[in-house]
């Protein structure tokens, strides 16, 4: 029987893929193998989220997957990406430890891993999954559930490579840990990083991730990030998109608190065709403090969709939630914010807002703001603000003699402002902030760092 | 030349005409003041003038320096000098003052053709401008008024008045809501910016401002029209036999 392979479903192409890939090609440790079949049987079963997906409702990612993206499991060594590429994408000023992906796939020659402190491992996920076994089975897909999610299934199945960072007790990593997600290939790729973040008890770490593009052929990414916080642990987390508008995502992020600990995550989605980030949140232990602040501008024909669960699942915790949306052009935008309190997770603080501003009748955003509360001793805010840019505010300036162009571009700019505040790293901060400048500044001048 | 001129000006917002044929001539070097209750159109004829987008002129025009402005956006208005202190200032949470008024004054600097100022000289200016209206110098080092107190929001205005040194200033009730203290320092302020190369355009629903601020003319607005104008000593009238008087005085002469 000779089937070809436009007569597939994209879910079936991907099973085929991974039965192809099953052996030589996705090697690992042993207990890797187990949970990689687990995961594409469920995959299988789960299938790509169909037209009545409540969760994707408003974002077509399925329909995505119908191109033919072809699945890579072996690094492309003519990947072309040049020490001097690297440089060009690396924010000035800042002191880190980098590790490139290229395409998903590790590369020695373009990382600079540099100097750790003891006991710190900061690496390839392929390589560490073979020498740090013991850490890979006790943390691997512990986090990220590959049972119920389609996505997380997927990349689970796959698992190649990625970055893998290990902070051991009482160890405060004083650098940035640096993943530089580079794109680069003459074909249509379907690119599956898998990364490990262990924070351990009293650790300190902060990990920055940063998506780029270099080439112009279609990529589709689904990427999944496992951050383990552990007790009293402090781990501050970026994840920064700037990818190509031929460049798709599907972004997992699944965040385990411990005891005492601190996790903030703040997620910038700059450019990009199709952005879906899926951040999960558990604070399984009392006394946890979870942030998570998000920026998204679309413009042109841009889809940037942002789904967060924050489950407080013990007593006396506190969530902070700040999303802020500008869209522009023909641009859509999508909020959808779940806060879930257990029944007995009480005194637990949570807010949770959502606020955009629209620059076109063409551009649209979805958002949804919901709380799920089975306690009944708790503080909760929820809240969702969308429209123009505030008229009043608009006369007032150009009153004191601004443009049209120049009173909006400092109304968004300190709109925006409200989420970059939030980076701790300072040259992160600055190389955002004058994106946001350049982005809204009457003429645009020539390319940013990160043009977006 | 006179510095303002509005003849028979007619406006009108969502088909509801608010002014219904406003007469005014202000020379440079003078004060008027434009009482009248509430709802009378004093505040609409002051957004008019600064060019706010929402209402719509039927009829009339306005003249400045003898040239029609009705035409021009509300900073080509701000350039060639026309200031509006507002009667609610906006609060721009994430906007510095600095930078605000870096950008402000250098353009309305530039229209004048001006060079623009330094970062240095900016910061003196502030400093100097600050210290002549009474305004808390911290206040230009956060966010344009957000979190300012009525009274601070209402120096602000007049702080930002002193920087960009206009030729017509239109006070839109910036004594409402403020207590006597606030009152007098902005009053003070604004006696502090009269020069004989600048017209104000004080406009009060309360006489007690002009205790402060001794106006050269009062004119007094009921529904949409300038019905009475005198001198300083209207105002006091006013105060003792309230504006029913003059509405039953025009209704005479109507």
């Amino acid at each position: 029987m000779s089937t070809s392979s436009t007569d597939l479903s994209a879910e079936e192409r991907l099973v085929q893929a991974f039965e192809a890939n099953e052996g030589q090609a996705l090697n690992g440790a042993a207990s890797l193998g187990e949970i990689r079949r687990e995961a594409i049987s469920r995959f299988s079963t789960l299938g790509l989220p169909g037209p009545k997906s409540e969760a994707y409702k408003y974002s077509p990612v399925t329909r995505a997957l119908r191109h033919e993206y072809e699945v890579n499991v072996d690094a492309e060594p003519e990947h072309g990406v040049t020490e001097s590429d690297v440089d060009d994408l690396l924010l000035p000023g800042l002191d880190a430890h980098i590790i490139t992906l290229v395409n998903g796939r590790f590369d020695a020659d373009l990382s600079r891993i540099g100097d750790l402190p003891d006991g710190v491992i900061a690496r390839d996920f392929h390589g560490a999954s073979a020498e740090h076994a013991d850490l890979i089975s006790e943390h691997f897909a512990q986090y990220a559930d590959h049972r119920e999610r389609v996505f997380v299934a997927l990349n689970t199945a796959f698992t190649k490579d990625g970055a893998f960072v290990y902070v051991p007790n009482n160890t405060i990593l004083e650098k940035p840990i640096h993943v530089l997600n580079v794109t680069s290939t003459d074909r249509d790729l379907f690119i599956q990083p898998r990364n490990l973040v262990i924070a351990e008890q009293s650790a300190s770490a902060t990990v920055i991730e940063t998506d780029h593009t270099l080439t112009d052929s279609q990529t589709f990414t689904n990427a999944v990030t496992e951050i383990a916080v552990g007790a009293n642990a402090h781990v501050d987390h970026y994840k920064v998109q700037a990818e190509g508008e031929n460049a798709s995502q599907v972004n997992n992020i699944s965040a385990y608190q411990t005891r005492d600990s601190l996790f903030s995550t703040t997620t910038f989605t700059l450019s990009g065709r199709l952005v879906r980030n899926n951040l999960h949140i558990t604070a399984d232990a009392e006394n946890c403090e979870s942030r998570l602040y998000g920026l998204f501008m679309g413009r042109d024909e841009m889809h940037v969709d942002n789904s967060t669960l924050v489950d407080h699942t013990m007593p006396n915790c506190m969530s902070d939630e700040l999303y802020k949306g500008i869209l522009d052009d023909d641009a859509t935008g999508v909020f959808n914010g779940k806060v879930f309190v257990h029944r007995d997770a009480q005194n637990i603080k949570a807010y949770q807002s959502n606020d955009n501003i629209l620059l076109t009748n063409d551009a649209d955003i979805y958002t949804k703001p919901e709380l799920e509360i089975y306690a009944d001793d708790v503080q909760c805010s929820h809240g969702a603000t969308s429209g123009q840019l505030d008229e009043e505010a608009m006369f007032y300036l150009r009153s004191r003699g601004l443009s049209r162009s120049q009173a909006q571009s400092m109304l968004l700019v300190a709109f925006a402002g409200d989420i970059v505040d939030h980076v701790e790293v300072e040259p992160l901060r600055e190389v955002l902030s004058e994106t946001v400048t350049e982005r809204f500044a009457e003429t645009s001048e020539a390319a940013t760092r990160w043009k977006a | 030349m006179a510095l303002l001129e509005i003849n028979d000006l007619h406006v009108s917002v969502e088909d509801s005409e608010i002014l219904r044929g406003v007469d005014l001539t202000i020379d440079t070097g003078q004060t008027h003041a434009i009482m009248g209750p509430n709802g009378s159109g004093k505040s609409t004829l002051a957004k008019v003038l600064a060019g706010r987008e929402e209402y719509e002129v039927d009829r009339g025009s306005v003249l400045f320096e003898g040239e029609d402005i009705l035409g021009d956006e509300p900073d080509e208005r701000a350039e060639k000098g026309i200031f509006l202190a507002f009667q609610y200032p906006v609060e721009l949470p994430g906007v510095s003052m600095n930078n605000f008024l870096k950008e402000s004054v250098n353009k309305v600097r530039e229209a004048r053709g001006e060079e623009p100022l330094g970062a240095a000289d900016l910061l003196q200016q502030i400093r100097e401008k600050a210290e002549l209206v009474g305004l808390n110098a911290d206040l230009t080092k956060r966010s344009v008024n957000e979190g300012f107190s009525g009274g601070e929001k209402k120096r602000n205005e007049i702080f930002q008045l002193a920087m960009l040194e206009p030729k017509l200033a239109i006070m839109d009730e910036t004594d409402s809501g403020l207590d006597i203290d606030a009152l007098r320092a902005v009053a003070d302020g604004v006696n502090k910016l009269r020069t004989d190369d600048r017209g104000f355009m004080v406009i009060t629903h309360y006489q007690r401002l002009l205790n402060y601020i001794v106006p050269d003319r009062v004119h007094v607005m009921i529904d949409g029209r300038i019905v009475r104008s005198g001198g300083k000593e209207l105002a006091v009238e006013l105060e003792d036999k309230g504006y029913e008087w003059v509405r039953e005085d025009a209704a005479v002469a109507a």
